[in-house]
């Protein structure tokens, strides 16, 4: 196991859920896109603390900040869906296009 | 050498079922291959002997996905997955972004010289983690705790479809509360 494998994995990881957040219309989807890419950050990270600097915990602690964003991000996603859903009955990004430049 | 089998094994099925999250038919299958992709990659992180790191992920996503799956039952178009579905839009488009950025990340990972490593790991890094986060980084805890309160806090404003303050008034001093409908003992 070196460094570089786990960097690859990693990117691996952030594209695939680059293409769901990019491409979903449903807003769930893109949320699960994102948690995809937050992944990423947190196998990343955990190799980087292993390989670079194991020494100090400065890997684990943005490991731990990356899986509480996780959690943000899916409450705070799901609130907003919920205030959408409920006010306008809006379930599609494509509906809810009003800030389009 | 069994550490890279394994390793490999979790990367392809971390990576396998993450593609399959947007490609199943169903909502509620996409949530659980989510939730494959995330235990392969949390035991890669295992395979770096973060073992409390790694299992906190397995266990957290474990919950979240579970939660996120009636979400997903709540808003999802195709419920049982019995029909084909595809909910996208610039498909090409995506795939190109997404394709580029893992070709300029991979190239970047390759030709990049990382230093090498300083120091070695703790005999015990979850003592390392717990030790780091409340003494130097005692910042960051402090800091996520308030973002979680004030998550908690925003999230259920946000959900709330009509709370005290729209049936009382502003300073909650209604006699009578502002409902659509008229009912309740003695109203």
């Amino acid at each position: 196991m070196t460094l570089q494998m786990f960097l690859i994995f990693a990117a691996a990881l952030f594209s695939i859920g680059l293409y769901g957040a990019l491409s979903q219309q449903s807003i769930v989807m893109i949320m699960m896109g994102l948690e995809l890419m937050v992944n990423a950050i947190i196998v990343a990270a955990a190799a980087f603390w292993y390989f670079v600097a194991p020494a100090t915990a400065d890997g684990q602690v943005l490991v731990l900040v990356a899986v509480t964003a996780m959690a943000v991000e899916m409450a705070m996603g799901f609130a907003v869906t919920t205030a959408i859903f409920r006010k306008r009955d809006v379930d599609m990004t494509d509906m809810a296009a009003d800030l389009k430049g | 050498m069994w550490h890279q089998m394994a390793f490999w094994l979790c990367a392809a099925g971390a990576v396998g079922t993450g593609i399959a999250v947007f490609r199943v038919d169903s909502m509620a299958r996409a949530t659980f291959a989510l939730l494959a992709s995330f235990i392969f990659a949390a035991g890669t992180i295992l395979l770096l002997r973060l073992t409390y790191l790694g299992v906190l992920v397995v266990l957290m996503m474990i919950m979240e996905m579970v939660i996120m799956a009636v979400f997903m039952i709540m808003y999802m178009m195709n419920p049982a997955g019995l029909m084909p579905m595809s909910m996208v839009h610039n498909k090409i488009g995506s795939v190109v972004i997404a394709a580029g950025t893992f070709a300029l990340l991979t190239a970047v990972i390759l030709l990049v010289p990382w230093p090498s490593r300083n120091g070695e790991p703790p005999p015990d890094p979850t003592r390392a983690l717990g030790e780091a986060l409340m003494g130097s980084k005692m910042l960051v805890m402090m800091v996520l705790g308030l973002v979680l309160f004030a998550t908690m806090v925003a999230s259920v404003v946000l959900a709330t479809h009509r709370g005290r303050y729209d049936r009382y008034g502003d300073r909650l001093d209604a006699k009578r509360p502002n409902d659509p409908v008229r009912g309740g003992l003695r109203r």
